[in-house]
């Protein structure tokens, strides 16, 4: 437990001595959510409140973006300069290490989310969410399986240079699709089977779910199941390919 | 007792043999050099006693452990140099050996650490500030901050100027003089000579000489250089004294002055370049 907060701490440092990565790391959302608000703010959307819905959309883009790619950046950074290396010969646990590395990410989020929200209630007559408990799940659900999916696509990226552009092709396109950034519901046959079959489409459900329906998360047991699945499959990719050493360049 | 034991060690990668079938021990409080040109299998040696590779075959003892299971016990007793490896550029010298420190049961305390490694005056500086041979004392700062029993430094000095090298070996005794062990891997003959209190001499992933460095000079034959019509001229003998007398004498004679005579002992750099040549021929 001591090593834990220990661990936290230096994460939560080194993020934020990075003064200015982490400001426009922590700003994006928040912009981008005002950006898409004053353009698709107004009125309802499936009888919800616009607002309210891009407040959700943001916040499991939020969560998607800081667990895949937020945690695969850092790792193949860290490993690119040998730092995962060098941290592999202390008594600092693997697991305990990369749980850390998430964790600290999703304060972030966390902070993020709680800007949204006020933004939201402020700015677009959003509302609080209706049931919180379906809602902070949903988002816990989220970030474990997309932070599988962020295991995974670090132990299969080799470099650093590449791994911002392999995250931006697949968080942005699939924010769109699913509808995070605003409406998305006209889709060609074939762009919908594509968004059906990604995962962000089923957390958004299950946020949606929570924030503004207020039901049960167990009431999509589809959504949850599909989630499990991807997250399933980045932890079986990074259990095998997953390498703390510098890559032949 | 051996701090590391290490008998028919193996490993391939590939197909291609990086190590073929080593034995050797280091004891306790010694500082023992691996040496040999680079491609000569020493990192991968190193890393398997490290835990980071797996051997092939073979047995290895690290501090009594296995180091192929990598526990968190051994991981305790271990610092590890690595050849490269960076920090991040943003933390200070003393947060980043507090990072580190928070990693072990029985840590040393942070600010002597800093001394020790000659960082007193960049305690509060960036990392990104600090010069290559700084870097690398901050490298050594983060093995020693766990209190380490034994100390690997692999290649500690490549690509180092003269005088960073002259401080990093001053590092290394103190060292011996805080009771670690450390096994040093170089491709520097005169660094092995300097340091080590045993060399093995690794060729081709196996060991060609084992020994102290003075052992590994003494009974070489003397060398007489001159040089005559331009060319070097290069006699090698068991007997000097009498060679040399029989030389001078023939010149007087002849009243030829030998130019550029010198008399020597082959220096372990010549016994390396045998060694390495013969291997490879």
């Amino acid at each position: 437990m001591r090593l834990f907060w220990h661990q936290l701490k230096a994460e939560q440092l080194t993020f934020w001595r990075s003064r200015e990565a982490a400001i426009f790391v922590f700003l994006f959302p928040p912009l981008l959510f005002v950006l898409l608000a004053s353009v698709f703010g107004d009125g309802t959307r499936d009888g919800i409140p616009a607002g309210t819905y891009l407040v959700a959309g943001l916040i499991a883009y939020a969560v998607a973006n800081t667990a895949l790619g937020g945690l695969s950046i850092v790792l193949v950074i860290r490993r690119e300069f040998g730092i995962l290396k060098r941290l592999r010969s202390t008594p600092l646990p693997a697991s305990l290490y990369l749980a850390v590395a998430l964790l600290s990410n999703l304060i972030v989020v966390v902070l993020q989310s709680a800007v949204v929200v006020l933004l939201g209630l402020w700015l677009f007559a959003a509302k609080l969410p209706e049931n919180w408990v379906a809602f902070v799940l949903a988002l816990g659900l989220g970030a474990a399986a997309f932070a599988g999916l962020g295991l995974a696509i670090a132990a299969l990226v080799r470099s650093g240079e590449a791994i911002a552009a392999v995250v931006n092709v697949l968080i942005l396109p699939m924010s769109f699709l699913s509808g995070s950034f605003g409406p998305a519901n006209d889709l060609p046959g074939a762009l919908k089977l594509l968004r059906d079959a990604l995962p962000l489409h089923y957390l958004l459900q299950l946020v949606l779910g929570g924030y503004v329906q207020g039901d049960a998360l167990w009431e999509r047991p589809t959504a949850i199941a599909v989630l499990v699945a991807w997250g399933a499959l980045g932890y079986i990719v990074a259990r095998r390919r997953f390498g703390w050493e510098p890559r032949e360049r | 007792m051996s701090a590391i034991s290490v008998s028919g060690l193996r490993k391939s990668y590939a197909g291609v043999e990086a190590v073929r079938g080593i034995d050797f021990e280091v004891a306790a409080g010694e500082v023992f050099g691996l040496l040999g040109p680079n491609g000569a299998g020493k990192t991968t040696t190193v890393e398997i006693l490290e835990g980071y590779r797996q051997r092939d075959g073979g047995d290895v003892t690290v501090l009594g452990f296995d180091p192929g299971k990598a526990e968190r016990a051994f991981r305790e007793r271990i610092g590890v140099v690595l050849q490269e490896s960076e920090l991040w550029p943003v933390l200070t010298v003393r947060e980043i050996h507090r990072i580190f420190a928070g990693y072990y049961e029985q840590p040393r305390d942070v600010d002597e650490v800093i001394d020790l490694v000659g960082l007193a005056e960049k305690r509060d500086a960036k990392v990104k500030t600090l010069s290559g041979g700084q870097k690398r004392r901050l490298d050594l700062g983060i093995a020693l901050v766990g209190d380490p029993e034994l100390v690997f430094l692999d290649e500690p000095t490549t690509g180092f100027d003269p005088a960073a090298r002259r401080n990093a070996w001053e590092l290394v005794r103190s060292l011996r003089e805080l009771g670690k062990t450390v096994l040093l891997t170089t491709h520097y003959l005169d660094e092995a000579q300097q340091l080590a209190d045993r060399v093995a001499v690794l060729v081709a992933g196996e060991i060609v000489r084992l020994g102290k460095p003075s052992e590994l000079i003494a009974g070489t034959r003397a060398q007489i250089r001159y040089t005559a019509g331009g060319e070097e001229i290069v006699v090698e003998t068991d007997e000097p004294t009498r060679t040399l007398h029989e030389l001078t004498s023939r010149a007087l004679a002849e009243g030829l002055e030998l130019e550029g005579l010198e008399v020597r002992r082959a220096t372990l750099e010549d016994i390396y370049l045998d060694l390495v040549a013969e291997e490879r021929s």
